[in-house]
């Protein structure tokens, strides 16, 4: 059995990990929907009709599956951080009532008259149901974000203790709500939500462009090519804005961290003693196997900036402090936040690199004839997800052992009553529970995206779909 | 600080921890009537062989679900919103009951979406299980809870499994009257059987469940109170308007009589619980509700976006007005 609250804590660790796919889907899926809906009815273009029926499908299904998975994370507030839940509920709960209220009804209402209503509504409003759909999604985030930032960096409140109660009470709303940390923490998931679909898109675009240039697998009527050629040049498009801009301002959110929460920013950087022209290390290793597993290592081999972390800390200035771990109470498991932040930093510029090649390419009219660049787009086709993943690795596992960051620790927060067998026997379902959804999810997306959009061929069962015999490949098109 | 905590705001003579208290169970009420015709239309499926038909089931509820289900995260958010106090005990009491209730609400919420995706026997075979295991399960768990948490206990007791067994048939009633709406043929023309025969083991639920509730002896005042009578007599008022309805071919009549009814037993726990909102501890709404400046800012809130939700669903409820097409999607 394992104790209550690491039980609780690694459950909440596992949906949050595996709920956090389906939102950066439908929110970087929204605007592309939005563009297509409006192409489609300003043109009556049957190419943006099946760009929006194909994508509306894929997003049909993560917003069925996120709506699910997301229901769990509100339950277990109230059923495993029960603590949490009553001292912070005053200043916590409201934001995410609102976010049910103001977001999800809107999102969820007018999906079913996008997803259902094409014949039945007319052009104007299903245009605005799209953009409903889109402007919840994105709401839904405002919210979430407003609740979460105020973990991080708390404020606007007042802290009361009775018979050992800890009760957290709202004072000023405009302080708690208008957080410092809210734009920062926006601004860099929307970009990546869009950046994860823009690389998705291009990966799977990429896939189709490459079977039908390199292995010469045709579909009837060109069709496909031009869906699949039409759909990699928009993605592309979105790639080259939000790749690098999701650098800048990563890095500009990593100040912000440094300042308010420095020992995130310790741990990020695996700092311990307070020091100033600390290198940034790109990679670390401990010269002596025996430390491997140790966090504290002193003999560490490693590659790194003169300078580059208390440049980063600072915005520019190489000769800065950065205070060490030792000097906090408690810490994060530092590895993981070090190397997720490592991580999650190579994946930004290798997206960037990624543009900039795609963007060359086009430019020199050779988009469609490089086969390493396309290769390349397909196997970083989840890469953005990946991308988020650790970014809220860094975010949620740097600000341990505070759940309110400087207010309350995570280990408070845990309900009280909770027995290991309980905890013990819901982590294990959700493991394997969300092992099957996950696989199932994967199964759906992968199966839609190899058959790709209806339209010409798809009156036609599986097995006849048609494909040039001679073509190595074409075989795993189910 | 104590004041603050203390101090019970009044807006136009009405206290706002009161005014949460019935927003609270009014989201409830509206999440086991909306949702519920769909978990009525899953139980209908199960009963359903004809593949046709049960497509129809399917499209019947595609377009509503989603937005109906958003009334259960608003109760929860409600509830944590308005009295965190008593959503962190009624959660962490009822651990692996809310887990059950977790499980089959992802079955039913993954099930529709799943089962169109391939034309397989075999796979619309399983998620059409997981639809019916679902459909049932979640209402059937939704409804332990509650009467686990107007009795103020946990683990499981007899009147909550009975509460859990009326809010079924309650559903199947509703989805019943659905789908008469919704749908056209054999199915269509079965439902009012259906939904009389549903109704009538809701009614006969009822009274095994007043009868054990009147067995504690906190509760059978409060059941002899005129509220208390006047909600009870008016669920077999409306019983008998949904069997008059159904038979005579007036399903809006018989659905907003399964409305009814569902908003007189959500009443009904209301109103044997009040002034209290968590019966074990005997904590009242005056002490479990929020300091002054949050309830204030989550009323103002609420008032906006409230009509504006309903304004959304009148729009989604217009636009599918009628029959529901098997092909109608994308």
């Amino acid at each position: 059995m394992v104790d209550p609250a690491t039980a609780s804590r690694l459950q909440f660790a596992v949906t949050t990990i595996v709920h956090i796919i389906f939102p950066v889907m439908s929110m970087g899926l929204a605007p592309f929907l939005v563009y297509f809906t409006w192409k489609e009815i300003r043109t009556g273009s049957a190419l943006y009709e099946r760009l929006r029926r194909f994508w509306t499908k894929i997003f049909a299904v993560s917003f069925a599956v996120g709506t699910v998975t997301g229901l769990v994370l509100e339950f277990e507030f109230g059923t495993n951080f029960a603590a949490f839940s009553a001292a912070a509920g005053e200043l916590f709960g409201g934001p995410l009532a609102v976010e049910g209220m103001m977001a999800f009804f809107l999102e969820a209402t007018f999906l079913g008259v996008f997803v259902f209503g094409r014949e039945r509504v007319g052009d104007r409003l299903y245009f605005v149901s799209a953009l409903m759909v889109g402007l919840g999604t994105w709401l839904s985030a405002v919210w979430i974000l407003v609740a979460n930032s105020w973990m991080q960096t708390p404020r606007g409140f007042e802290v009361a203790r009775e018979s050992g109660q800890l009760t957290i009470l709202l004072t000023d709303p405009i302080a708690a709500y208008a957080n410092p940390r809210f734009p920062w923490m926006f601004v860099h998931m929307q970009n990546a939500a869009v950046l994860s679909v823009a690389l998705f898109m291009a990966g799977v675009a990429a896939y189709h462009v490459y079977r039908r240039h390199h292995l010469g697998v045709v579909d009837e009527g060109n069709l496909d090519a031009e869906f699949w050629e039409a759909t990699l040049k928009i993605a592309l498009v979105v790639l080259v804005v939000t790749a690098p801009l999701q650098v800048l301002h990563g890095d500009a959110y990593g100040r912000h961290v440094a300042e308010t929460q420095p020992q995130k920013f310790a741990a990020m950087e695996a700092v311990w003693e307070t020091d100033s022209y600390v290198p940034e290390y790109i990679v670390a290793f401990p010269t002596s196997v025996d430390d491997l597993l140790n966090p504290r290592a002193k003999d560490i081999f490693g590659i790194g900036i003169p300078g580059g972390a208390s440049w980063l800390a600072s915005g520019g200035d190489a000769q800065a402090e950065i205070t060490g771990l030792n000097e906090f109470e408690g810490s994060p498991p530092v590895a993981i936040v070090f190397w997720s932040f490592r991580a999650m930093v190579a994946m930004g510029f290798w997206f960037m690199l990624l543009a900039f090649w795609a963007g060359y390419r086009w430019w020199t009219g050779e988009l469609f004839e490089d086969r390493l660049l396309q290769k390349a787009l397909m196997a970083s086709s989840v890469l953005g997800f990946l991308g988020v993943e650790l970014g809220w690795i860094v975010t949620e596992v740097g600000r341990q052992p505070w759940v309110i960051q400087g207010v309350m620790k995570t280990t408070e927060g845990v309900s009280p009553g909770l027995t290991a067998t309980e905890a013990t026997l819901t982590l294990a379902g959700f493991v394997g529970g969300y092992l099957v959804l996950l696989s199932l999810y994967t199964y759906v997306v992968g199966r839609l995206v190899r058959r790709g959009p209806e339209g010409g061929d798809d009156e036609l069962p599986d097995a006849d779909r048609p494909t040039t015999p001679t073509a190595a490949g074409a075989s795993e098109d189910d | 600080m104590t004041e603050l905590l203390a101090l019970e705001v009044v807006w136009f003579g009405v206290a706002l921890s009161d005014l949460w208290f019935v927003v609270v169970f009014g989201f409830l009420a509206v999440f086991l009537f909306l949702d519920g015709w769909d978990f009525g239309v899953g139980a209908i499926f199960a009963l359903r062989e004809d593949h046709h038909e049960r497509e129809q089931c399917l499209a019947a509820i595609g377009p509503f679900w989603d937005g109906n289900e958003v009334w259960l995260v608003v109760f929860g958010g409600g509830l944590f919103a308005a009295f965190p106090s008593v959503y962190a005990a009624l959660f962490s009491r009822h651990y692996l009951l809310l887990f059950g209730v977790l499980a089959t609400l992802i079955l039913r919420g993954m099930a529709p979406e799943f089962f169109e995706q391939r034309e397989s026997e075999g796979w619309q075979r399983w998620w059409g299980r997981a639809f019916v295991v679902g459909s049932v399960g979640a209402p059937f768990l939704l409804g332990v809870f509650t009467g686990n948490w107007l009795l103020g206990v946990e683990g499981v007791a007899p009147a909550s499994l009975v509460v859990g067994l009326a809010v079924v048939a309650l559903n199947v009633a509703a989805g019943a009257a659905f789908l008469r709406l919704k749908t056209t043929g054999a199915l269509a023309d079965e439902m009012p059987g259906y939904g009389v025969r549903a109704t009538a083991v809701y009614l006969a639920l009822v009274v095994v469940a007043l009868v054990l509730l009147a067995l504690r002896p906190g509760l059978r005042e409060a059941l002899l109170s005129p509220v208390a009578i006047a909600l009870v007599v008016g669920s077999v008022l409306l019983g008998v308007v949904y069997v008059v309805a159904a038979r005579a071919g007036r399903p809006y009549l018989a659905l907003g009589a399964s409305g009814g009814m569902t908003g007189a037993l959500v009443a009904l726990v209301a109103v044997l619980m009040y002034p209290v909102v968590e019966p074990m501890t005997g904590l009242t709404v005056e002490e479990a509700i929020i300091g002054a400046p949050a309830v204030e800012l989550l009323t103002i809130g609420a008032a906006i976006l409230i009509p504006l939700v309903l304004t959304y669903f009148g729009v989604l409820y217009s636009a599918f007005s009628g029959p529901i097409d098997v092909e109608e999607s994308y």
